[in-house]
């Protein structure tokens, strides 16, 4: 239900300023910009009333809009990039982010690995160039203020081409290393033309702990019979508040398979739209999600079958330390012509202490009657047989909740093909509970 | 796959162009003016010969509505209803309220005797068939026309009547409950409903007492240009227990006509409340014209330690329905119940579901929802369950399925699952073996298949509540529970 607001809270009129001033300053059509933000105005930041925003509250989690980040000096950058951490020691092609802008030094435009092409989007959006006509392929993230915002202030990021299989994977690296809160806005479009293959990391995290407000946006577009593989990772520090948004439209015959691992920001919300358009496509989304003290993490889905014969898996492990909330909202859209639809939606929770909140959604919408379509939610505590068990065996309490969630954890990672990232990522979660006990 | 043909024909026996309960009855009525005012509601107040106190109930809930705003959230679309177009009130004018079943209007009994309604106690006595016995409260229109079994059940100590009555007799007690379990300002249309409402049942079991009987209440709409607003209050007391059944049934016409009743019940300690629906109001025709519009507010608080709530519904009519028939459950052990089948036909529009909102320890949940979808119908389930922080050990699992037949229909889940304590367990569908394993194997081991045994378990739980079914209707009920999900989505 679109409420009418006609009162501004002091942060969507700190935006609507913001708005204003930096709107002739960003690169590029301010026509296109200035459509998402009024968008945007119209329904305002997000509350609990929105139903899409029912459990992960905006309005008032973002109070106060930081200022937004300029473009760091070189050696800044360097520093920056110097101390990142996040799936470091990974072979890769590198596409480095300092404060929401790109690191043009770190990255050799005119020796890609081959099938690969990159476009700064300043300069695509100074230069109108042809690919901007590829931005926004899903409706169901066109709508959603989060991505409207996104639009309005984007400022930096890449559009990469992959003509045909590539071994190499590109990690798209952000890092946040501003002194005080900063906020950053970019957008990645991802082209995989037919019959090509590519695995993107994506990586999020920030040099200090202070309360940063990154709002990023991934689009998607794979031909038919491709195969992408997307792992991103969520470290940013404790007092950040992270928004991202997946938006991916995904040909026939084609496989794309994503997993996002949160192991850090005090409020977190990760939109993924995906729209399955050819036949006989696979998709895989996956959730790791680990929280403590009073972090809030929000995972949001929606998944559209809009061909017929596709499959859909969704996994989403959330772990609650803590007085931490998870929420997870998912939803599978099988419309009347996606016919033998195979999807199968599943969010579990842990809940380690006594204090900590779960809110599970999982919907189906079916209007084809030759489908199959499974969804599930649990919640509940780790199983006490298990944990007996293994304390019969000699290991101590928190060594042996540490086994358990890891391997509770465990199986929405397993399905991370790339080896060394998936080591990485299970070096993550022992990284957390190390720090837990 | 697709549905079986055999659930195929069992949904097509239903479907809308098949209700049978669609005749008219010709009886003179006495109608309030036409509309929604203070004086309107004065006028009901007037007619039920309410306390002063009711009355300023009454008022004070018309103002908060007047605030109020019509929800949207709902997965249903309708034209909107002009609330000031609608009689609220509607009395045979033959004696409205009378004393015995001589005195009801012939054409009344008929009717009641069409439906298949039992009102003589004499002739359920003299049936040919042993029968259980079932005392019924009969609502026609805005005022209950009949009530057997009175003396009987008050020689138990248990007190059945219609709630006009009851606010008359028995103030003490409606005061204490009435609303406290939906209050005036709980929603839209409950607040509608308090303003307005007109008749309903009213059962207050004693500590202590096992309800010798079955209570039921037959609603029936059957003015033109009337809403029905009941309001049903049900008081177990302390280790007491009732069965209660609701059936709805209305005429054939074009146009839409509203029923926004409330529906509370109240369990205290070791007490037990079953209540079943048979909700078959006129779904509209094919094509969608006409059809009863359902938005009603049920709910049960187990207010009192190891106090037990079922809800058993079967809804195949009305052209909307909104409804959520929910358990608080406040009382250490309590347990909640829901049990649904769901069946919707032409342009019907069906979003339904129950809350079970966990606040005692120990305290347990059972969901189990069937939703099938036809012809070009939305079928909805929509359903909360949640936790809340001194809820240790709170258990609740949820299975709802639904099947679609033929692809111009929709199949909605929208389930949200809140959990605030540790220690509790929600489980939504995990697996089927979740049902219970050990009854999985006994059944698989007896050469049942996985799709059967899941099926004779599912409907066990179903039927044990559907077979005590005693009137007509029943048949159609029983024959829904058998209706096979095999092919269902999800």
């Amino acid at each position: 239900m679109a409420d009418v607001t006609l009162m501004k809270t002091p942060a969507e009129t700190a935006l609507a300023q913001a708005f204003e001033s930096a709107k002739t300053l960003l690169p590029g059509n301010v026509e296109s910009r200035a459509q998402a933000f009024e968008l945007f105005t119209q329904r305002g930041l997000p509350h609990r009333r929105v139903e899409e925003f029912k459990y992960t509250d905006l309005r008032a989690f973002l109070r106060e809009i930081a200022p937004f980040a300029s473009a760091p000096s070189v050696d800044e950058a360097k520093a920056a990039l110097a101390d990142a951490k996040a799936l470091a020691g990974i072979e890769a092609l590198q596409v480095p982010f300092v404060n929401g802008h790109l690191v043009r030094e770190a990255v050799d435009f005119h020796n890609l690995p081959e099938n690969v092409e990159i476009v700064p989007l300043t300069e695509a959006l100074a230069d109108n160039h042809d690919w901007l006509a590829k931005l926004s392929p899903v409706k169901w993230a066109s709508e959603n203020p989060v991505y409207q915002l996104n639009t309005s202030f984007m400022a930096d990021g890449v559009m990469i081409r992959i003509a045909g299989p590539v071994e190499t994977p590109i990690h798209l690296r952000f890092v946040t290393s501003a002194a005080s809160a900063v906020a950053t806005a970019t957008r990645i479009l991802v082209v995989v033309e037919e019959g090509a293959s590519v695995t993107l990391l994506e990586t999020h995290e920030s040099t200090n702990g202070a309360n940063h407000q990154p709002n990023d946006v991934v689009e998607l577009i794979a031909g038919d019979r491709t195969n992408v593989q997307h792992v991103r990772v969520n470290a940013e520090g404790d007092r950040a508040l992270a928004l991202s948004t997946l938006a991916a439209k995904i040909g026939g015959e084609a496989v794309f398979n994503s997993i996002n691992v949160v192991a850090g920001s005090a409020t977190s919300r990760h939109q993924v739209f995906a729209v399955l358009d050819g036949e006989n496509t696979n998709l895989r989304v996956n959730g790791a999600t680990m929280l403590k003290g009073t972090q809030h993490a929000d995972s949001t889905l929606v998944v559209e079958h809009a061909a017929p014969h596709c499959e859909s898996r969704e996994l989403f492990k959330t772990v609650i330390d803590n007085e931490a909330t998870g929420v997870f909202q998912g939803k599978i859209i099988v419309p009347h012509h996606a016919q033998k639809t195979d999807g199968r939606m599943m969010s579990a929770a842990l809940l380690l202490e006594e204090g900590g909140s779960m809110n599970n959604k999982p919907e189906l919408e079916i209007f084809a009657d030759d489908v199959q379509c499974a969804h599930g939610a649990t919640c509940g505590q780790l199983d006490e047989d298990l944990l007996f068990y293994l304390m019969a065996r000699g290991l101590p309490k928190k060594e042996a909740e540490s086994l358990l969630v890891q391997a509770f954890l465990g199986e929405a990672l397993e399905f991370v093909e790339n080896e060394a990232a998936r080591e990485a990522l299970i070096g993550t979660v022992e990284a957390w509970l190390k720090a837990r006990s | 796959m697709p549905a079986v043909q055999e659930t195929i024909d069992q949904v097509r026996l239903i479907d809308v162009d098949q209700y049978k309960y669609g005749f008219e009855t010709e009886v003179e009525m006495e109608k309030s003016p036409r509309g929604l005012s203070e004086d309107v509601i004065r006028f009901i107040s007037a007619k039920k010969g309410e306390p002063e106190w009711m009355l300023q109930w009454r008022l004070d809930a018309y103002k908060r509505w007047l605030t109020m705003k019509e929800p949207a959230w709902a997965r249903v679309s309708y034209d909107k209803i002009d609330y000031n177009d609608i009689y609220y009130y509607a009395a045979p004018k033959k004696n409205p309220a009378p004393k015995s079943l001589d005195e009801v209007d012939p054409e009344i009994l008929r009717t009641y005797e069409k439906l298949g309604i039992p009102l003589r106690e004499q002739e359920i006595l003299a049936g040919v068939e042993p029968q259980r016995r079932v005392a019924v409260d009969a609502v026609f229109d805005s005022v209950s026309v009949a009530t057997t079994f009175k003396e009987e059940l008050a020689k138990a100590g248990v007190i059945f009547m219609p709630i006009s009555e009851a606010i008359r007799e028995y103030p003490d007690l409606v005061k204490q409950y009435l609303g406290s379990v939906v209050p005036v300002t709980d929603n839209f249309f409950a607040t509608l409903n308090s303003a307005v409402f007109t008749d309903g049942s009213f059962v207050y079991v004693p500590p202590g007492v096992r309800c010798p009987m079955e209570l039921s209440t037959y609603f029936r709409i059957n003015e033109k240009n009337t809403g029905q607003f009941e309001r049903t209050l049900i008081i177990a007391d302390k280790g007491s227990y009732v069965s209660y059944l609701e059936g709805c049934t209305a005429p054939k016409r074009d146009e839409n006509q509203l029923h926004a009743a409330v529906v509370e019940l109240v369990a205290l300690d070791d007490a037990e409340i079953k209540y079943s629906t048979v909700q078959n109001w006129y779904p509209g025709d094919a094509e969608g014209r006409g059809g009863i519009y359902n938005f009603v507010t049920k709910r049960g608080d187990c207010r009192g330690k190891n106090s037990v709530i079922t809800w058993t519904q079967v809804e195949t009519g009305s052209a909307i329905t909104w409804k959520y028939p929910s358990c608080i459950l406040r009382g250490d052990n309590s347990r909640g119940e829901f049990y649904s089948i769901a069946v919707s036909n032409g342009m019907q529009q069906v979003d339904s579901g129950t809350k079970m909102i966990h606040l005692g320890k120990n305290t347990t949940s059972r969901i189990i929802s069937k939703g099938i979808a036809a012809g070009r119908s939305e079928n909805t389930y929509r359903g909360l369950v949640s936790a809340h922080r001194k809820a240790t050990g709170a258990r609740n699992f949820t299975n709802c399925d639904s099947l679609l037949i033929g692809n111009q229909c929709g199949a909605h889940t929208v389930p949200y699952i809140e959990s605030k304590n540790a220690t509790a367990v929600f489980e939504h569908e995990a697996t089927t073996s979740k049902i219970s394993e050990d009854q999985m194997f006994y059944c698989q081991q007896r050469g049942l298949s996985e799709e059967e045994a899941t099926a004779l378990i599912v409907n066990g739980f179903v039927k044990d509540v559907l077979q005590q079914l005693p009137m007509e209707f029943a048949v159609e009920a029983q024959k829904l529970i058998s209706i096979s999900l095999e092919g269902s989505v999800g």
